[in-house]
């Protein structure tokens, strides 16, 4: 049988000393009128036919389109070294690092993790990461209700809305008020967020560039917040944090991402993992894993999990939170990534992805009866009105071989007509051309 | 050894894609953009040679014998990384799905979700499934959210949770997160009574959760009086399946009564763990819950072609932006086809097996608090050495020097000086004996030469660290401002 080594005779010696006649005999405890009504699943297969049946399966996707989607989730280069280093497998068979001594590569990359975090975001201090962007942004939510002892928070409605509606599920039985801010033709509406804030508010959510790709300066408007004693959480996305102003610079008292675009492949959603980074003031509130430098009895240094007196295996409900798991592999990928690119790596693929949507930019708007929808300074992704529906645009160009973005109106009522564009380092001026004449030929 | 922070050298080239031909200055005003962000400067080879000796200063199944109790560290076969590695699926942006018509560009993964979906039902003859929470825990708190949702459509008012005293630290947590209150019921001899069940079992409870075998390794035999009563309250029973390992083709929960489960994929079903996750957490529940699972569903048309379902309105809405870790249930699913029903019965046989024999031999040497045949795992303590001042973490250092990672120590609460032990089916029998062989040698310098096995590890990359120290001074980045 695959994976189970005891032979016959094995088996036999081991029962012998257990003292029992048979395996079965093990499970006399479950009653027969517990066991199993069904156990219909398939007879196991080879290595082979398991490899071929999910080759067929991964046929039927398409992934040779070529694609100006984004909506906070990009196809950046992955360095060919990110799979090399990360599929040794000391690093990926292992547990969480519960015995220090036998898990320093674990943890000493958790720490440097830590590190690139905290710098990226120019914050304090970092967590090990969380499930995801979305996840990330609840729990910093929940810090800001645990610090404030407050229960309304204050959403921009140009924070990515797969983040929203997440943020709507999991305070669904918490008593917190969400009041969503409308966004200004694709802008943070930074006025009526900041004349929203008052003394029952625990934090206020932007994201930085939104949804719609606009780059802002949330400063002025986290002074305010800060002024009525409420916290200011701030989603924003790593690549283009190279090279914007910072969430430290704007006064955030936690920052927030999806690690996603760096060292993450795409993999239909999943997985990828949730950047949790907080001012000093706020550490103890901060949930998940935390790697911490200490020493061992000669004075070495050496790397063990720290503050777990917030943790659920301690506190068990006084808890922070529940979380256990977090993705240290991925943010293993994302480390390793980031040391790759390095300092200059990692601008250029920000500059370059910038440089590639305002050419693509250019080039859409160039044609009768696109305009740009998103105002002001943008990155690398941006959104465009079309004189016609999008969601019909997107259908005709996929069947041309191109995905010209995502629509809007999928997630905005009234905003059918706008196509949110995105480009990265991998999109060539020639795949901005082709689009651009395609879609002219279209509407 | 040095961080990448400390052998970072100014200038020093890595693998930059190609020069943009702009400034970023071009499109964006200054007063928007930053200085430098401190990314460390380093060569490939730098890169390489620093990541390569880091894990070799780890512990990995593939390495050494992890029998971490509650954990299930068994082997996870070579084939599946190539699988989630497909560029059908590795390459596949998640919102393809959401474009009108264009389930037509992801019909391998919508299959795979959907396949998955219905081989967990069968393994544990839940109604549905849902592949959306990332981790275990992650699988409780949408369990939890799911009883909410259930009690709230049916205008019940209930408050409480019931936890065991031997649950996962998680349980009482997720409870907690979701918003209720959280109530303990004591164990006897190791298991749930229905007395101590009735002592807090009222009108208020919303649900009960539960793991079976429990964390001590053992089955609770009260089960179908337990669950009766739970039923009568109209409370819901969860289902913790960090243990499932135990009980594949032995037992369905769902045939036994209980209404959500979640699985750990990376304990039972073959998927690594990479030093803390990514795990995956789905959550399987009985029909009367089935109208409350997250968005979105993959739903199957009679012509054979799969789409995405998004009109749930008793949803608890989102828990994940997705479908899950898809890269880690594909692997899962892998394992499933592989394994097949024997294959996974087999399991099971097999890690109840070496988690008795182990006992069995281990009982002469070691105090077990309950010593009767348990399921993958057992429950040791090292209260005997303790009156030698071994304790069980200085048992647990020694166990590193032997060259295996150690047991679960500590856990749960209510056993002292415990020991988790968990060897699962994939290890050999000579693993196995010289495991056993070890932690005997140990007992042994316990008496003899006690303060041998306080200094222990003396073969690791360092020294016993002090934790102590950690939690104190908090250095938690290369640089603090």
């Amino acid at each position: 049988m695959p994976y189970v080594p005891h032979s016959p005779e094995e088996i036999r010696e081991m029962l012998d000393v257990i003292g029992v006649d048979s395996v079965e005999d093990l499970f006399a405890e479950i009653p027969a009128e517990l066991r199993p009504k069904s156990f219909a699943l398939p007879k196991g297969k080879s290595e082979m036919a398991v490899l071929q049946q999910l080759g067929e399966m991964a046929a039927k996707n398409t992934t040779d389109l070529t694609s100006f989607l984004g909506a906070g989730f990009y196809d950046h280069f992955i360095p060919t070294a990110v799979d090399a280093l990360s599929s040794r497998s000391e690093f990926y068979t292992a547990y969480t690092p519960y015995q220090p001594e036998s898990s320093q590569g674990t943890l000493q990359a958790i720490f440097e993790y830590q590190t690139a975090m905290a710098r990226l975001m120019d914050m304090d201090y970092a967590n090990a990461s969380v499930y995801d962007g979305g996840s990330a942004l609840y729990e910093a939510t929940l810090m800001a209700v645990r610090k404030t002892r407050r229960r309304k928070i204050i959403v921009s409605e140009a924070l990515n809305p797969i983040y929203r509606v997440m943020l709507d599920s999991y305070t669904t039985n918490l008593n917190l008020e969400l009041v969503t801010v409308p966004h200004n033709h694709g802008r943070t509406n930074v006025k009526s967020i900041t004349a929203a804030v008052d003394k029952d508010t625990a934090a206020v959510i932007v994201q930085n560039p939104n949804f719609f790709g606009s780059v802002n300066d949330f400063t002025e408007m986290f002074a305010a917040v800060h002024e009525h004693k409420a916290l200011a959480i701030m989603s924003t996305y790593p690549v283009m944090q190279s090279v914007l102003k910072t969430p430290g610079q704007m006064g955030a008292d936690i920052a927030v991402a999806d690690g996603q675009s760096i060292g993450q492949p795409l993999s239909f959603g999943g997985p990828y993992l949730g950047i949790m980074t907080c001012s000093k003031a706020l550490v103890r509130q901060m949930p998940g894993r935390i790697a911490g430098r200490t020493e061992d009895e000669d004075g070495k240094p050496g790397y063990v999990l720290t503050i777990q007196a917030r943790e659920q295996h301690i506190r068990r409900q006084k808890a922070t939170s529940n979380i256990c798991s977090n993705q240290a592999l991925c943010a293993l990928r994302t480390l390793i990534h980031l040391c790759l690119l390095g300092e200059e790596g990692l601008r250029r693929t920000a500059i370059l992805s910038v440089e590639r949507a305002h050419y693509a930019a250019e080039r859409l708007t160039a044609i009768n009866g696109v305009e740009m929808f998103t105002k002001g300074p943008f990155g690398n992704e941006f959104a465009v009105s079309l004189p016609v529906n999008a969601f019909e645009v997107i259908d005709k160009l996929t069947e041309r071989g191109i995905i010209p973005g995502f629509p809007v109106g999928r997630y905005y009522e009234g905003f059918e007509n706008v196509l949110l564009v995105a480009c990265t380092e991998k999109t060539t001026e020639e795949q901005i051309g082709i689009f651009a004449e395609i879609l002219r030929g279209t509407i | 050894m040095k961080t990448v922070f400390e052998k970072s050298v100014p200038g020093r080239e890595g693998c930059w894609p190609e020069e943009p031909k702009s400034k970023i200055e071009d499109f964006i005003p200054t007063e928007l953009l930053r200085e430098e962000a401190g990314m460390p400067s380093l060569s490939e080879l730098d890169v390489v040679r620093h990541f390569t000796l880091l894990s070799q200063k780890n512990f990995g199944v593939d390495s050494n014998f992890y029998p971490l109790g509650s954990c299930t560290m068994k082997y996870n076969p070579k084939f599946t990384e190539v699988v989630a590695a497909m560029p059908g699926f590795a390459k596949l942006h998640p919102v393809i799905s959401q474009l009108k018509g264009a389930g037509r560009h992801c019909q391998g993964a919508l299959e795979v979700i959907h396949e998955t979906e219905s081989l967990l039902s069968e393994l544990t003859g839940m109604a549905a499934f849902t592949m959306h929470p990332m981790a275990g825990a992650h699988g409780e708190l949408t369990g939890v959210m799911l009883m909410a949702a259930y009690h709230r459509d049916k205008g019940n008012k209930k408050t409480k949770i019931v936890c065991p005293d031997s649950a996962h630290g998680t349980n009482p947590a997720s409870a907690a997160v979701a918003g209720y209150d959280v109530v303990s019921v004591e164990s006897k001899d190791g298991i749930i009574t229905p007395e101590a069940l009735a002592e807090v079992l009222d009108d208020e409870v919303a649900g009960v959760m539960m793991t079976c075998p429990n964390t001590l390794g053992l089955f609770e035999t009260h089960l179908q009086e337990l669950v009766e009563m739970i039923h009568e309250k109209d409370a819901l029973l969860y289902y913790d399946g960090a243990n499932m390992n135990a009980i594949m083709g032995k037992l369905r929960v769902g045939d036994a009564g209980f209404d959500i489960v979640h699985l750990n994929l990376h304990k039972t079903l073959g998927t690594p763990h990479g030093g803390g996750g990514p795990g995956s957490g789905p959550v399987g529940v009985s029909e009367r819950v089935k109208p409350f699972l997250p968005i979105s569903r993959v739903e199957k048309l009679e012509d054979g072609q799969y789409y995405l379902d998004y009109d749930a309105p008793k949803s608890i809405g989102y828990v994940a932006p997705f479908y899950g870790n898809f890269g880690v249930y594909l692997k899962a699913y892998a394992y499933m086809l592989r394994l097949g029903r024997e294959g996974l019965t087999r399991a099971t046989e097999g890690a109840v097996l070496s988690a008795n024999y182990m006992r069995k031999r281990l009982e002469n040497h070691y105090e077990i608090p309950y010593n009767r045949i348990c399921m993958h795992e057992f429950v040791a303590s090292a209260v005997e050495q303790a009156k030698n001042g071994v304790r069980a973490l200085d048992v647990a250092k020694a166990l590193l020097d032997k060259g295996h990672h150690a047991p679960t120590i500590y856990f749960p609460l209510i056993v002292k000086e415990c020991l988790m032990i968990e060897p699962t089916e994939t290890e050999n029998k000579e693993t196995i004996d010289r495991f056993i062989d070890d932690l005997i040698e140990i007992a042994e310098i316990a008496e003899k030469n006690p303060e041998k096995l306080q200094a222990a590890p003396l073969t690791t990359s360092v020294k016993r660290l002090d934790e102590t120290k950690a939690a104190r001074s908090m250095v938690i980045t290369d640089d603090i401002k």
